[in-house]
């Protein structure tokens, strides 16, 4: 299980998040911009600092006595934007996480290289790759140091729809061969359908778990109102309208 | 005339090989700390820009004077003054300079952001591995500046050197102090012929710096 109660005040913001969600499996964090997904992320990862207890698996990474500092955590972060260092190539930016790995399971590097397709992509320079491509290169990154945990911090958010078609597969993929648990934040529909096992919903810095699980349930249970009600005017509007009898 | 080009480029080396040590951390705190103070401290390194050089010249050489405490801590060791040596010189000489090493190195580390090091430490990196192996040579156009900027910097100064070393010939003499002697004296020839090679040298020093920086700029922007 990873199990969080995370309370803090950042700004004028306050977080104060509680769940536990099977270490298995793609769970989606959706909730409006500015609700807390980020600052949520950042808090599991260490890279910010909250109140509370965050356990994975057996591993305590904190609780009210310790804290330990992101690069002891094992944990594996894509950020939104393109993050590769820019002073190595592709090649470079995979081995800077190859040579730090910790013991856990995880691909390869010849795997990794071809589960995200970068074969023809490894002598180039960060600046020289396209959006969707960065994001591939960090996603292999991030696997290559074997994380005991994987945060996504909206991966393909910043890119335009054929990049994120470019992209979206090889998270398919990666969510039906690893092993590996990722918690996800999203707040597209479509992305948290076809890669998440369980949603959680955050709310103005507040989350209470359970996750909701997916697969069979109500996938309208995903929606916001208003996003229900744009999806049955467009139904509408492209003659569809409610079988009878409803 | 070899022997005070010696000793001015003996002098500018090693201020430059001590200044880009000493300036890097220093450096890095003022880029990333959250010091209410940190600012005074910055102020403070950026003195010797706005000091007259005889004014830091005289401190210096009185800290290091036989009766200065500082100088106290040196008499166990048969230590009585560095006014008027070499080591003086150095002492001053980093002092002088440290602006021009602290400014553009900080500078470059502001620039390259915490994101980076958060990369870093995501990838199991730890806050020294990530300052040697990320935030180092992504600044290293900042210590590009600073190595340049404080060369010759310490080639052309002259109230500091001349407060503190006193213009000893074979030991504290060096070209921009030569070439006042020489046109106090007369001599004219001589005074050219070092102040057309200074003019040479800052010219070459300046092309080149700017040629590197134009070749990072290309690389950086991709090919």
């Amino acid at each position: 299980m990873i199990r969080f109660r995370l309370q803090g005040r950042f700004g004028g913001f306050s977080l104060d998040a509680e769940a536990a969600v099977p270490a298995k499996g793609v769970t989606a964090l959706i909730g409006a911009s500015g609700a807390g997904k980020t600052t949520l992320l950042r808090c599991l990862a260490g890279l910010a600092r909250a109140g509370g207890e965050v356990v994975v698996g057996e591993a305590v990474w904190q609780d009210g006595r310790r804290f330990e500092p992101p690069h002891r955590r094992g944990v594996g972060y894509v950020f939104q934007e393109a993050s590769l260092l820019a002073h190595l190539s592709v090649r470079g930016n995979l081995a800077f996480a190859e040579k730090r790995a910790g013991e856990g399971p995880g691909p390869s590097f010849a795997e990794a290289v071809e589960m995200l397709g970068l074969q023809k992509l490894l002598e180039r320079s960060p600046q020289a790759l396209s959006g969707g491509e960065r994001q591939r290169v960090a996603i292999a990154r991030a696997l290559l140091s074997r994380p005991r945990l994987l945060l996504m911090d909206e991966p393909l958010s910043s890119l335009d729809a054929a990049s994120k078609a470019d992209v979206l597969p090889y998270l398919e993929a990666l969510h039906r061969t690893l092993r590996l648990p990722i918690l996800y934040v999203s707040h597209d529909a479509l992305e948290v359908a076809s890669l998440a096992d369980r949603v959680l919903r955050m709310e103005a810095g507040r989350l209470r778990g359970p996750a909701v699980e997916l697969g069979g349930a109500d996938p309208l249970a995903l929606l916001e109102p208003g996003q229900i009600q744009a999806l049955a005017r467009a139904a509408l509007a492209a003659g569809i309208s409610a079988p009878p009898g409803t | 005339m070899a022997q005070v080009v010696r000793t001015t480029l003996a002098l500018a080396s090693l201020t430059t090989l001590i200044l880009l040590v000493v300036a890097a951390p220093l450096a890095w705190w003022l880029a990333t700390s959250r010091a209410w103070w940190k600012e005074a401290v910055a102020a403070l390194t950026a003195l010797p820009i706005v000091l007259p050089p005889t004014v830091l010249g005289f401190y210096v050489l009185i800290a290091l004077g036989p009766r200065s405490p500082l100088m106290s801590l040196f008499h166990p060791f048969g230590v009585r003054t560095f006014a008027f040596t070499f080591t003086g010189l150095v002492v001053g000489s980093v002092f002088y300079s440290l602006p021009f090493a602290v400014q553009p190195i900080r500078s470059a580390f502001e620039t390259v952001g915490a994101r980076p090091l958060e990369v870093a430490a995501s990838l199991r990196a730890s806050p020294l591995d990530a300052f040697v192996n990320v935030a180092l040579p992504l600044a290293a156009r900042g210590f590009l500046t600073a190595a340049v900027l404080v060369f010759a910097h310490t080639i052309g100064e002259f109230g500091v050197v001349l407060m503190i070393g006193g213009a000893i010939p074979g030991k504290t003499e060096v070209v921009s102090i030569r070439i006042f002697q020489d046109v106090e004296a007369l001599n004219y020839a001589d005074a050219h012929r070092l102040a057309a090679g200074l003019v040479l040298f800052a010219f070459v020093v300046l092309l080149g710096l700017m040629s590197l920086q134009r070749r990072a700029d290309v690389r950086r922007s991709g090919p």
